[in-house]
């Protein structure tokens, strides 16, 4: 049988290491194989619980970095978020624990073919993937802006590295603990007016997508979002990480975040029918007129 | 090691191993193909076709339970139209044994769905899903489902095993075997989901979109087992797929020795891509160890009296 070179791979992943950073946990696996075919906006499927647990599902992450050659062999990099059970206990793991790693899975983000202006948006710790990204770009020769967004100060990713990674870094907090107190929705018009932004990319909150997909149309910019939602097995397999996206044909198709995703057209997106399937997608039940649930 | 036979007799076709995927559990096949070779497998089961596409249920679709998952997607999927067109050619041309599994929503849709499958080439079966929580009346009724597994029998030509899979909640699951047998079925399937329903510890309301969903996993393994058994019991001469919580080698043996044929593995997929494939080789481990050298030989093993050999 023939293998495609660049899909993901199945390996036993070894832990390099667990650091905190801010409210976040960052954790570092050696994993043969998947850091070659790694592209910014792909991502891990881990088990968690070890071989005797009963948390069956897989807990996926964007990732961070990945090397694939070093003193212990390819690494990757993700960053946890604590109130899952599954990250809970990967982020109590010690170096030389061991668990089934799958990836790197799913559609990258899009680069542009010229050295166009890009701003680089990211909530919380989903900014994560935005650092690989932001190199990939400057190595094609786009400038890079970043606007990073939290609640809260400990709830930012990644500020520091920005300054390296970014030409202009823009800080919003919602309690103005650091940077400009609102949401990023309050700065971006403003920042990709004045930077003549070509292309958005975003990854965060379905709000922060949203409102990045919309302020990058009204500029007359293309956007790239990646969508942060549960996927149970991340290999396309188990239907449960859907989302109404229309497609090339104007058509809405329940789609799957893992495989056609996670990264989509911030255009084509139904960020307000988000959790639903809208009237018309294709393959749904015609409106009840009684108002109940169709079959 | 012992070496070991691990073909087996589904209805009369024989496949290479016991070991299938479940439906509804491998999407269109495709999807594993970067984990496992899916003609090395006993058979692949399709997702349940249905007649038109459909979209699904609103998310969320699945929760974790304890050693399981509670799961409604709704049969999302291209209709029949979409499936012929792509899905079966690519596990045809991959030379998978492809299970074509079916879901009409009335008699008129399973004989057209029956017509449809059965008039494709590269056929291997055709099970009928009778047992989707949604649909509570089919696959609970011995008489309902027994009329739809005729018009669907019909239609599927003769070579062709047309296997009925039921659900495990039923008053008398023997009894609903008898009669999907009596009208036509070369074999059953045991079990689809059970029932369940979780609240998100969030949202203080119903976790899935769908409110009530199935269970599935290793928590419903020995549900599955027992199914089997029943039914191996009371009817030994009916071929029988044993399904439910297969994670491991000894979990698929412990279904042939309850009087399955075949076994199929479904939520371990979400769990581990390839384990379809490992457990074909801890099956052929458990059985080498114990010194068994064919599959056929511990189908309904353990109905056998006390001290009975062989
Ligand atoms: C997400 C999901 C989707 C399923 N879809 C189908 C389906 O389309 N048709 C069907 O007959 N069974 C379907 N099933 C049931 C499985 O095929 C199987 O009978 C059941 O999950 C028990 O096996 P398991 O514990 O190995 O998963 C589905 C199960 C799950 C979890
Ligand atoms: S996470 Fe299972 S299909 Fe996407």
């Amino acid at each position: 049988m023939t293998r495609a070179a660049t899909g993901p791979v199945q390996v036993t992943g070894e832990v390099l290491g667990v650091k905190r950073a801010g409210a976040f946990h960052h954790l570092t696996l050696v994993a043969a194989g998947v850091a070659e075919r790694f592209r910014p906006g792909t991502f891990v499927a881990l088990t968690v619980g070890g071989d005797l647990s009963q948390r069956l599902l897989r807990r996926t992450f964007p990732i961070y970095r990945a090397r694939p050659t070093g003193a212990y062999g390819g690494t990757v990099e993700v960053v946890l978020a604590t109130g899952d059970d599954g990250s809970d206990w990967l982020s109590r793991l010690g170096g030389g624990a061991r668990l089934d790693v799958l990836g790197p899975l799913g559609r990258p983000f899009a680069l542009p073919k010229e050295p166009v202006t890009c701003t680089l948006v990211g909530g919380g710790h989903a900014s994560a993937p935005l650092f690989g990204l932001a190199e990939r770009l400057r190595e094609r020769g786009c400038a890079v802006h970043m606007v990073l967004g939290a609640a809260t100060e400990t709830r930012l990713f990644g500020a520091l590295e920005a300054r390296r990674a970014a030409k202009t870094v823009i800080v919003t907090t919602e309690d103005g603990s650091v940077g400009m107190r609102g949401s990023v929705s309050a700065v971006l018009p403003d920042l990709l007016a004045r930077t003549s932004t070509d292309v958005v990319y975003a990854s965060g909150p379905h709000g922060l997508l949203h409102a990045a997909a919309e302020a990058a149309e009204a500029h007359g910019a293309w956007s790239q979002t990646a969508v942060e939602t549960d996927m149970p097995c991340g290999t396309g397999v188990c239907q449960a990480c859907v989302l109404p996206v229309v497609g090339e044909d104007g058509v809405t198709r329940m789609v799957r975040a893992c495989t056609e995703g996670p990264v989509f057209r911030g255009d084509r997106v139904r960020w307000r029918d988000l959790g639903t399937v809208p009237s018309g997608t294709w393959g749904a039940p015609p409106p009840a007129p009684t108002g109940g649930p169709a079959r | 090691m012992t070496a070991v036979d691990l073909s087996t007799s589904l209805a009369g076709v024989t496949l290479p191993n016991p070991v299938m995927t479940a439906a509804g559990c491998a999407a269109a096949g495709r999807e594993l193909e970067p984990f496992l070779d899916v003609a090395a497998l006993g058979g692949v089961v399709t997702r349940s076709v249905t007649l038109d596409p459909r979209a699904g249920w609103p998310p969320p679709r699945m929760v974790e339970t304890a050693s399981g998952v509670l799961s409604g997607t709704g049969l999302q999927g291209p209709g029949i139209g979409g499936f012929l067109a792509t899905e079966l050619p690519w596990l045809v041309q991959r030379q998978a044994r492809a299970v074509v599994s079916i879901a009409g929503e009335s008699l008129a849709e399973f004989a057209e769905l029956a017509r449809r499958v059965g008039n494709s080439p590269g056929v291997t079966a055709v099970e009928v899903n009778l047992g989707w929580p949604e649909d509570a009346a089919t696959g609970r009724d011995p008489y309902q489902a027994s009329k739809v597994v005729n018009v669907v029998r019909r239609d599927v030509p003769r070579g062709i095993p047309v296997l009925a899979k039921l659900a495990p909640v039923v008053h008398s699951v023997v009894d609903v075997t008898r009669a999907v047998v009596k009208a036509g079925a070369d074999g059953v399937v045991l079990a689809h989901t059970v029932p369940g329903m979780a609240i998100d510890r969030r949202t203080l309301r119903p976790a899935l979109g769908g409110v009530t969903g199935g269970l599935s996993g290793p928590a419903v393994h020995a549900l599955a087992v027992r199914c089997v058994w029943e039914v191996h019991q009371a009817l030994p001469d009916v071929c029988v797929v044993g399904v439910g919580g297969v994670r491991t080698g000894y979990d698929a043996l412990e279904l042939l020795l309850a009087g399955a044929s075949a076994v199929q593995v479904g939520t371990m997929i979400f769990h581990d891509p390839s384990s379809p494939a490992r457990i074909v080789a801890e099956l052929e481990a458990e059985l080498s160890q114990r010194n068994l050298t064919r599959v056929a030989d511990v189908v309904g093993r353990a109905h056998r009296p006390e001290g009975e050999l062989s």
